[in-house]
């Protein structure tokens, strides 16, 4: 409730002023306005300490100008014990509430914990499986994967209203971040890493979304736009994307790679199913190693070199397992450790 | 990936990779027009001034006492006049930012293609933190913490002036990449992949600038410290140091530790581009999350190495116009201390969105918030120094008061970045830009105008002129918080920093106010050259004393501008705030007796060496590599010869010190706002 009363008061002047959508005050998904929360809350307690000071710095000033003479003049006064107590443990206290804000905050919105409710009061229905969205930024556009739809897009994405998403998040070349602010808070995309965020958003609409990490010449074109809709209006979306054909294989992505500036939203009808994996692990080229191939080859290089030893009996079983465990490691969420192995399937 | 090195193509023995068509000015497009008019501008100019001095006979004058010069105090001059003279190329550049994106809205791209406005924000970043804020601090440590401390200079004061050419060297490597090639449009910090991917000299002039100036000030730091912790007069204990040089010693600190890992890391950048590595390429084991963190391992406590001799500067101000001693002296070089450690606990802060996980994040959070208590206290220190106190509103006193309340803001919302979940939503955006300008603008920029203003007097003799002193901190009030008001209101709407186009035009008001606003801080410098201009012309008018401002700490003992060997005898200290102890004891100047003074001696060595050093960088930067491996042999020999220079002192005869002691500009009794 006191959130609330401070986002409105905050939020009238800033709006008069503006004309425009604080989407950081108000913004339309769950995991962005816990975040939001978060902020407004943290600020309030703040101000608490910050307006009393800088009333202070007025006050003080003015009272004490050399021309006052009523003012009281000690040119001796340097010390206090109880006001440098005073000074030490009221900032002392912000910082103890607004810390244990923090840590509980942090552990809330943290981006890799699946979401437990899609709105203040309204859990995560049991039956209910989040949309999975695999997301590869590149120089300057957005790919989508949606692998339960078998389709992907280009700068374009879209989510049922209150169904949890859950975004697996990688780059192709440069160092960016997805941001969708009247989503959620950001994430950065790095070559060679998968990132993840939880997310739901709760109003239908069309948002922004773009890269806010610069990544170059063509950073500034590096938008998309999120819609959020009906889940009627979503299967008929997924139904068009199906039905515009086109499949991103390794020849469509090696096209679509390459830097381009202010590229239009498109679609592919389906997909590689590996494709996701393989530009996570860098091995899009045929002739690259997949990294968690190589991480498994060095922990059996490592077992070898231990086994040289003659003290040490071979165990293939804990070679094999080591290895298994680097890669499931690297790996983190349940992909094939080799897609290749599994794409000749 | 870059082109191999080995790969002689295009490249001649001699030039290396400069070519004809390395020089923007003569290509025929827009950015050529406009550097090229900047060539001529800056050629004029250069004349102009090579005229002047040519005309005057003063190249023996400016090379015997002041380039070849080891004194402290006219090495903190030259430090804050590149400064002063970065602080309109780093301007220049902001403006053009301003002007971009004032502009750059729907059909209408801007003036600059992006190539060009990556180039300019990058260079704005690195060129105000390292050669303007940098600048100004080695300069105010360099002149003012000697004679707080009762020195006659630093430790090793033939290293001082070679830290100064190095840094000189290291702006002028950023200077020459406008007029031959590029510069990097990699971002102030040069993160990696844009670094790595860049082709052509710009990276490299942003790395070898770098490294020249980055070795400078790591020299800086060691002399500091050991000026400080060997040199004070005799009495004065570490918790009698005046607040400045306690500050001074710690930012030292700072600097020794963490700017060996900026040379380390920008070292690893360039094996990459150079030779190949792949210490944060994508493929073959690189990573870029370790550049990241590791030039943040020395970037945040940067940040605290640019703040803390400024929290310095306030704390000699304040309690110097409230007339009485500062508050809670303890607490403040507690507070300091404090600070300087915790500043190196902190630094994923500035990549809470990598996704490290809550744990991490929570930590990093914490002791960012942690740093938020010394630093409150130390505003409190300050506002209770005013309490019950006298306070005159000079112009030194006005700047530290737009800093009180601008500094205090800044922090607040430095408060909220660091909030972990706050901080998702808020990194990147134009809130963060408002909010670094905010701490940097209202904290070190106002404590360098605070600064200047307070110590002039001391160095020249006459203090600077109020009204053109107060114009520019109103310009600069009112400027600033136009310019970055509506950065903040905007990143609340989640528009994200370094566009150089926008879509939407309902932001274009907020952009052309923050565009006023620059015009308004543009009339804030604009009065600071014209405040020492006019006070240069009426220097006699404003002439002053030894203690213009009825100062507390030693530098306001000695003559205003103070003899070379600054005190003809070390003073005792029995006290903090020595100097007004001793005057509180009526303690009489001695005009007899005097000894030699052993002093050191000038020496051209550190101008050779930064010669041959930028010659070197300026060849790595060209793959020019007879003259890369010629000038670094160079600056090897140079280095040897200078060791067998044995004539590195001399003794002012005691006549002389005699003769200066009774004519120099000293009338202690004080004549300032509190007489």
């Amino acid at each position: 409730m006191t959130v609330k009363r401070l986002r409105g008061l905050l939020l009238l002047p800033l709006v008069l002023l503006s004309g425009c959508h604080l989407a950081l005050l108000d913004p339309s998904g769950d995991i962005a306005r816990q975040q939001s929360d978060i902020m407004l809350v943290t600020t309030g307690i703040t101000l608490l300490i910050v307006v009393p000071v800088l009333v202070a710095i007025g006050v003080i000033a003015w009272r004490y100008r050399a021309s006052n003479k009523q003012a009281h003049y000690d040119a001796h006064w340097d010390h206090s014990p109880s006001l440098e107590l005073l000074v030490w443990a009221a900032p002392l206290l912000i910082i103890i509430a607004v810390g244990a804000i923090t840590w509980i905050g942090t552990h809330q919105v943290d981006p890799y914990r699946p979401l437990s409710r899609v709105a203040p009061g309204k859990p995560v229905a049991a039956d209910v499986k989040p949309l999975e969205v695999d997301v590869v930024s590149l120089r300057w556009k957005w790919l989508f994967f949606y692998p339960q739809y078998g389709i992907a897009t280009v700068n374009q994405l879209a989510a049922p209203v209150d169904r949890p998403i859950q975004f697996k998040l990688t780059s192709d070349e440069m160092m960016d971040a997805f941001s969708i602010p009247e989503l959620a808070g950001m994430i950065y995309t790095m070559p060679g890493m998968q990132t993840m965020l939880h997310a739901v958003i709760n109003k239908p609409g069309q948002y922004q979304g773009f890269s806010a990490n610069y990544s170059g010449e063509g950073f500034t074109d590096m938008r998309f736009t999120f819609d959020g809709m009906s889940q009627q209006d979503f299967d008929s979306w997924i139904a068009k994307a199906r039905a515009s054909g086109g499949t991103l294989d390794l020849q469509a992505y090696e096209q679509l790679r390459q830097p381009e500036r202010d590229v239009p939203a498109r679609a592919f009808g389906s997909f590689e199913p590996d494709l996701f994996t393989r530009i996570l692990e860098r091995c899009i080229d045929a002739s690259q190693t997949c990294m968690s191939q190589t991480m498994s080859g060095d922990a059996m290089q490592d077992m070898h070199n231990d086994n040289a030893a003659p003290t040490d009996a071979a165990k293939p079983d804990g070679m094999q397992a080591m290895a298994k465990s680097q890669a499931a490691l690297f790996v983190a969420h349940g992909q094939p450790a080799d897609p290749r192995a599994s794409a000749k399937h | 990936m870059l082109e191999p090195i080995t790969h002689p193509a295009g490249r001649s023995l001699l030039f290396g990779r400069l070519t004809l068509d390395s020089l923007p000015f003569l290509k025929p497009d827009l950015e050529g027009h406009i550097v090229l008019a900047t060539l001529v501008g800056v050629l004029l100019g250069g004349l102009a001034i090579l005229g002047i001095v040519t005309k005057k006979r003063l190249w023996g004058y400016l090379w015997n006492e002041w380039f070849t010069s080891v004194d402290h105090k006219k090495l903190g001059i030259m430090y804050m006049i590149l400064g002063t003279v970065m602080l309109l190329r780093g301007f220049a550049d902001a403006v053009m930012m301003r002007a971009q994106q004032a502009v750059a809205f729907g059909p209408n791209m801007g003036y600059l293609p992006p190539e060009h406005y990556d180039q300019i924000f990058t260079a704005h970043g690195s060129i105000m933190i390292f050669f303007v804020a940098m600048a100004y601090i080695v300069g105010l440590i360099n002149y003012v913490m000697p004679l707080q401390i009762g020195s006659r200079d630093v430790a090793f004061p033939f290293l001082n002036n070679l830290s100064f050419w190095f840094t000189f060297w290291g702006a002028i490597t950023f200077m020459v990449s406008l007029f031959v090639g590029d510069f990097s449009t990699a971002g102030w910090l040069g993160y990696p992949p844009v670094s790595e991917l860049q082709q052509g000299p710009g990276v490299d002039y942003y790395i070898w600038g770098l490294q020249l100036s980055g070795v400078g000030t790591l020299l800086s730091g060691v002399n500091f410290v050991v000026t400080i912790i060997k040199m004070r007069a005799p009495g004065m204990t570490m918790m009698k140091m005046p607040v400045f040089t306690w500050t001074s010693l710690c930012t030292s600190g700072l600097i020794i530790a963490t700017f060996p890992v900026l040379t380390a890391t920008l070292l690893l950048l360039s094996l990459d581009r150079y030779v190949g590595t792949h210490f944060f390429t994508s493929d073959f084991g690189g990573n870029v999350m370790m550049y990241i963190n590791l030039i943040w391992v020395w970037g945040h406590p940067e940040v605290y190495i640019l703040i803390l001799p400024i929290f310095g500067i306030y704390s000699e101000i304040v309690p110097t116009f409230s007339g009485k001693p500062l508050f809670g002296y303890s607490s403040m070089v507690y507070a300091t201390c404090a600070i300087m450690i915790l500043s190196y606990l902190v630094w994923l802060h500035h990549f809470f969105t990598m996704g490290s996980g809550a744990d991490v994040n929570s930590f990093f959070a914490l002791t960012t918030m942690i740093i938020s208590i010394p630093t409150g206290v130390k505003i409190f220190n300050w506002l209770f120094t005013m309490y019950r106190g006298r306070v005159h509103f000079t112009v030194p006193m006005l700047w530290t008061m737009g800093f009180l309340f601008t500094f205090t803001i800044g922090g607040m919302t430095g408060v909220m970045l660091s909030v972990a979940p706050a901080d998702f939503l808020l990194h990147n955006s134009l809130f963060l830009i408002a909010h670094f300008h905010n701490v940097i603008i209202g904290g070190v920029v106002f404590g360098v105008f605070a600064g200047v203003n307070y110590w002039f007097p001391k160095a020249f003799g006459f203090k600077l002129d109020e009204f053109w002193g107060k114009a520019s901190f109103w310009f600069w009030q009112i400027g600033f918080w136009l310019a970055f008001g509506p950065l903040y209101i905007m990143g609340f709407m989640g528009v994200t920093r370094r566009l150089s186009h926008f879509d939407n035009p309902a932001l274009q008001p907020y952009f052309i106010v923050a565009g006023i606003g620059a015009a308004l801080i543009a009339l804030g410098i604009g009065s600071f050259v014209l405040q020492i201009a006019i006070s240069i012309l009426r220097r006699k008018q404003y002439a002053v004393g030894g203690d213009p401002w009825n100062g507390r700490t030693l530098e306001w003992a000695t003559s205003s501008p103070p003899p070379g060997y600054n005190f003809a005898f070390t003073p005792n200290v029995h006290q903090r705030d020595a100097w007004m102890d001793m005057k509180k004891h009526g303690y009489q100047r001695p005009l007899e007796g005097f000894n030699d003074i052993h002093m050191p001696s000038n020496t051209a060595a550190g101008v050779v060496i930064g010669v041959l050093s930028f010659a070197c960088c300026f060849a790595l930067v060209w793959y020019i590599w007879w003259l890369a491996a010629a000038s670094f042999v160079g600056v090897i020999v140079a280095s040897i010869v200078h060791t067998f220079n044995y004539h590195r002192d001399y003794y002012i005869p005691k006549d002389e010190v005699r003769t200066f002691e009774h004519s120099g500009n000293w009338q202690p009794e004080s004549q300032g706002a509190n007489a």
